[in-house]
């Protein structure tokens, strides 16, 4: 892919005022800049199985520890025997929930203003929470010695979806906490509510829609881990860990475990994929730190899968309903929407503080619609904890695919056709900035063009014909539009904050005396090649070749204070901030080009890796030049060296945007539906790295692909919890998984420094309506207006031959029950 | 190497009974004295410090774990260490030689056949045993033979592609 083409589309920003010229594109790509599909360099070591992972650290004198889960969805914990598990050789330390309280660590608080029991006290609130860990000589040893724990329960009633968490006389989940009186944990809205009201008074038509989006964990192939590593005679904490978010978690740990800052030191080494699931702080994170301050030597704690899956950062779980008023022509005058949101036993979704239910409020951004209003509630249930943002910008995943079936259902209601309706009611490219119905302010886009796109590679007027002429066979084809922008890269610092912290990132650039470099980031990378595309920034913005400069991130000693890698916000914050440091760099280099050239800094011109006088042009100093001459030349009274820090803190949001086309068959016989094509037009801006790009679309495409066909997770009436493993808990192989076919439409964002928007998220989010649109487009005629997702062959047959929708609203009923 | 493995025991349980194995693993021959309930990817990892074996799902459903055994790809968190007593174990350690890299591997990053890394060994190996069985496969072939291996991040495609490249290189060597 390292293409020459590439060259052209960089050139073609010229007229943006992004980059130069076309010539300075050309010399970009070979130097590894902006544009350039460069091959990743941590490549190298990964496919040499010498990747350096939680687990592959091993420490002198390293201890392991194990967790006993709770086999109850809600129960009181009756008594707690640990005597067998103390007996056997080899284990060196059982910890309840009883000794953590002695030492003010029973409970924990979480990223949204709540507690979580890191391990139980008084009750457990859902199946596999934690109840006592065991810290041995192996790993082995470790899980004989749970199982050698006898725990006494009485079972309590069980909660399982927000319908019987707000039923009155419901059992209450947090008696812990002092004033909560229900299981409610919040009530929030935002928007128009008299605005919306007239404008639902004046509506022709009014269509609704209500559908359950499931829950669904992240699952990176790598499981939570750390290895916690306290050495008394320094008072030195180290904890290697799988974080997205290093400096989160340092400031946690020091208000937690009360351990001054500077004496905690966070690593996160190689993550196998992240996905959200590693933002949040888990019991086995301060398990683990309490065990090795204790017994003053490391402990190592390795999730098994079923652990992760049953216990960490879940998604989604929320129940959306809505409203759309409507004119009889396809104008959209006003949408109105409602959330219930499942959070489990403990609110502990890592969101912006302000938005209780993150950036549901993004929906509809895309369309021009005068007002809006929406509510949201969210309840506890004896469920894992967790509504973090899985490959999502906090619940947009959930907003878009709402806005797009709703989208859908009022096109089929107004007997408009899809497309059509949609570009009725897009923003128009003349008109931004514009203020979404929401109130967000969106400020460029190009939704027309970039639907065409996507409707012109599918073949939209074929197909339509093709459908007609399969359905005369009996053939069920059908064809589902997605279209959406949504908002990523969080903060501004005004509106975004977690727990206080504001959402800015970091970037610090040392240029060694050779014109070599390294570049540190608060960015943590989790297999998005930030080694790869940060250098390439730097490449763009001072012409040292990328492969002169080294990132490494994820080292709070090292590293500059950053809130890390989720929302789709390394690019638009941190690479922002890489780009910003660049600029101080070379700002700092011009002085020493204009003492090596002897002449005033305003006499001196830039070209990419290079200074050189205006009046004469072949007379000039490269930057590697400057380099060196910043430790052996600089000029009286000027500080040496060639460093410096960027915080950047975004003025807005970035607002990629994206059409997903699928079309699909389904057979009437058994249900099942099969993918024919998947059509992906994305504008994330300026991409830095094309084939980082699309690796990251096509990633995020199998996701949504993964939740319209297959994974979710689900509890039955006793909260067991189905999908505790990769036997029950869908995941689509190379098999199942589709082809995809990938376009692009490039509008730069107007205020990021090199015109890049986020994109790894873009796809799961706007992929999942397309398939499950195209599914009911497929089976229009039976009347069917929902299927919950996953669209599962027998939900599908159900719809298709009782010609009702199908909910999947836990709790399931079992075969055995 | 069995004197590695026995770090881990500080103080060695003389009630647990162990046994001795000898494996051919990357065409060394290794020897340890191991408890029989070991399984084969925490005695590549632990014992043999062969970190490139990764184990992800523990129910042999995700293929991070796949090591060749015999020349066959297997899930080595779901077999016992002392199964492989007398027999040869390739990992992604044994792909490349001693100068130059496989042609499977060289694919996986001209493709860009892998994001985090964690499945890549895994889906490597698994797509050995199906080049050296099949040296030029269709792309259903590939995707068949690559089903019980997981993958979160790529969608798989670059993957496929990556293989193919493999193959089409191994056949003009």
């Amino acid at each position: 892919m390292g293409r020459e083409e590439d060259a052209g589309t960089v050139g073609e920003l010229s007229q943006t005022g992004v980059s130069k010229v076309t010539t300075q594109a050309r010399d970009e790509i070979k130097i590894g800049g902006l544009g350039a599909s460069r091959k990743r360099v941590e490549d190298n070591r990964f496919i040499r199985g010498k990747g350096n992972y939680v687990d592959d650290i091993v420490l002198p004198g390293m201890l392991h520890m194990e967790i006993l889960r709770s086999p109850l969805a809600h129960a009181r914990i009756v008594s707690i025997d640990t005597s067998k598990a103390w007996a056997i050789p080899g284990v060196r330390l059982v910890l309840t929930g009883e000794m953590m309280a002695t030492r003010n660590l029973a409970w924990m608080p979480t990223l949204s203003y709540d507690t979580q029991a890191v391990l139980a006290t008084d009750k457990v609130r859902f199946q596999g929470q934690e109840v006592a860990c065991v810290i041995a000589d192996d790993p082995y040893i470790a899980k004989d010695a749970c199982e050698a724990i006898v725990v006494e329960y009485e079972a309590l009633p069980v909660i399982v979806n927000p319908t019987q968490a707000m039923a009155e006389g419901a059992p209450l989940i947090r008696d812990d906490k002092e004033n909560q009186q229900d299981n409610v944990i919040f009530d929030w809205e935002v928007g128009d509510r008299d605005g919306t009201e007239r404008a639902f008074a004046q509506a022709d038509l009014v269509s609704t829609l209500e559908l359950h989006y499931p829950r669904s964990h992240p699952s990176p192939m790598e499981c939570c881990g750390s290895i916690a590593d306290f050495n008394r005679s320094t008072s030195k904490l180290t904890v290697y860990m799988t974080t997205q978010a290093p400096h989160i978690i340092r400031a946690a740990v020091a208000l937690v475990a009360e351990l001054p800052e500077h004496m905690i030191r966070i690593v996160s080494p190689d993550l196998g994929g992240g996905f959200g699931n590693k933002v949040p702080v888990y019991p086995g994170y301060v398990m683990s730190i309490l065990a090795s301050i204790l017994l003053e030597r490391p402990v190592k704690w390795i999730e098994d899968k079923t652990g992760n899956l049953i216990s960490t950062g879940f998604a989604r779980d929320i129940y959306l309903r809505g409203e759309m008023a409507l004119r009889k022509d396809g104008k959209i005058l006003g949408v109105r929407m409602h959330t219930d949101s499942d959070h489990g036993a403990f609110f502990s979704d890592a969101q912006p503080s302000k938005f209780k239910i993150g950036l549901m409020h993004s929906a509809f951004s895309c369309y021009d619609i005068p007002s809006a209003h929406l509510t949201a509630r969210g309840v506890y249930t004896n469920k894992a904890p967790g509504g973090v943002a899985y490959r999502c910008s906090f619940r947009v995943t959930e907003a878009m695919f709402f806005q797009e079936r709703m989208v859908q259902a009022a096109a089929d209601d107004l007997g408009l056709d899809q497309a059509e309706f949609r570009r009725r009611n897009f923003v128009r490219d003349d008109d931004f900035p514009h203020r979404t119905p929401f109130g967000f302010l969106t400020d460029s886009g190009q939704y027309g063009k970039c639907l065409d796109v996507g409707l012109q590679a599918i073949g939209y007027e074929d197909f339509l014909k093709q459908k007609e002429e399969a359905k005369q066979r009996g053939r069920l084809l059908g064809i589902g539009i997605s279209t959406m922008t949504e908002p990523l890269g969080a903060g501004n610092s005004r509106e975004y904050d977690i727990l206080g912290i504001k959402m800015f990132d970091s970037a610090e650039l040392r240029v060694h005396m050779t014109g070599k470099a390294i570049l540190r980031t608060g960015a943590k990378t989790q297999g998005q090649g930030h080694e790869t595309t940060w250098a390439q920034i730097v490449a763009h913005e001072l012409g040292i070749p990328a492969e002169d400069v080294v990132v490494e991130e994820g080292d709070t000693d090292t590293a500059p204070f950053g809130m890390g890698t989720y929302a789709s916000r390394s690019t638009p914050v941190a690479g922002a901030a890489v780009a910003m440091v660049s600029r101080k760099v070379r700002a700092k280099a011009r002085k020493l080009a204009a003492h090596l050239l002897e002449v005033s800094e305003e006499d001196i011109e830039w070209e990419l890796g290079r200074f050189y006088v205006r009046s004469a042009p072949d007379n000039g100093v490269t930057i590697q030049d400057c380099a060196f001459a910043a430790y052996s030349n600089m000029p009286d009274g000027m500080e040496p060296g060639l460093e410096n820090v960027a915080y950047y803190d975004p003025p807005n949001l970035t607002w990629p945007f994206a059409c997903y086309i699928a079309t699909v068959e389904v057979d009437p016989q058994t249900g099942v539906w099969d993918v024919l094509r998947v059509v992906a037009v994305d504008d994330c801006g300026v991409r830095i790295n094309p084939m980082v790009v699309e690796g990251q679309i096509m990633g995020g495409l199998t996701e949504a692909y993964a939740m319209a066909s297959m994974q979710f997770i689900t509890f039955d009436a006793q909260g067991n919890c189905i999908g505790s493993n990769y036997m029950d808990y869908l995941l689509p192989t190379a098999w199942e998984t589709p082809g995809y076919e990938l376009h692009e439409v490039v509008t730069p964002c107007p205020h990021h420094p090199i015109g890049a928007k986020g994109i790894g998220e873009c796809a799961t989010v706007g992929g999942p309506a397309a398939f499950v649109n195209a599914v009911l487009d497929a089976i229009k005629d039976s009347g069917v207006r929902n299927i919950d997702m996953p669209l599962l062959p027998d939900r599908v047959y159900e719809a298709l031959t009782q010609r009702h929708d199908v909910s999947g609203a836990p709790p399931v009923k079992m075969d055995d029950q | 190497m069995s004197g590695l493995f026995e770090e881990i025991h500080e103080q060695p349980n003389g009630d647990v009974p162990t046994r001795r194995v000898t494996i051919t693993v990357n065409g060394d021959q290794r020897v340890a004295q191991i408890e029989p309930r070991l399984l084969l990817a925490h005695l590549l990892r632990q014992g043999f410090r062969l970190n490139g074996t990764h184990t992800g799902c523990d129910t042999s459903n995700c293929g991070a774990c796949t090591v060749l055994f015999d020349g066959k790809p297997i899930k080595s968190c779901t077999m016992l260490a002392v199964q492989a007593d007398g027999h040869e174990v390739t990992t992604v350690e044994g792909l490349a030689g001693a100068s130059e890299l496989h042609p499977i591997q060289e694919g996986f990053k001209d493709e860009h056949g892998l994001q985090c890394g964690f499945c890549t060994p895994g889906m490597m190996l698994a797509a050995k045993a199906l080049l050296d069985e099949n040296p030029d496969p269709t792309e259903d072939e590939v995707r068949w033979a690559l089903s019980g291996n997981l993958c979160r991040c790529t969608g798989y495609q670059n993957i496929v592609k990556s293989v193919l490249w493999a193959a089409k290189k191994m056949q003009a060597q």
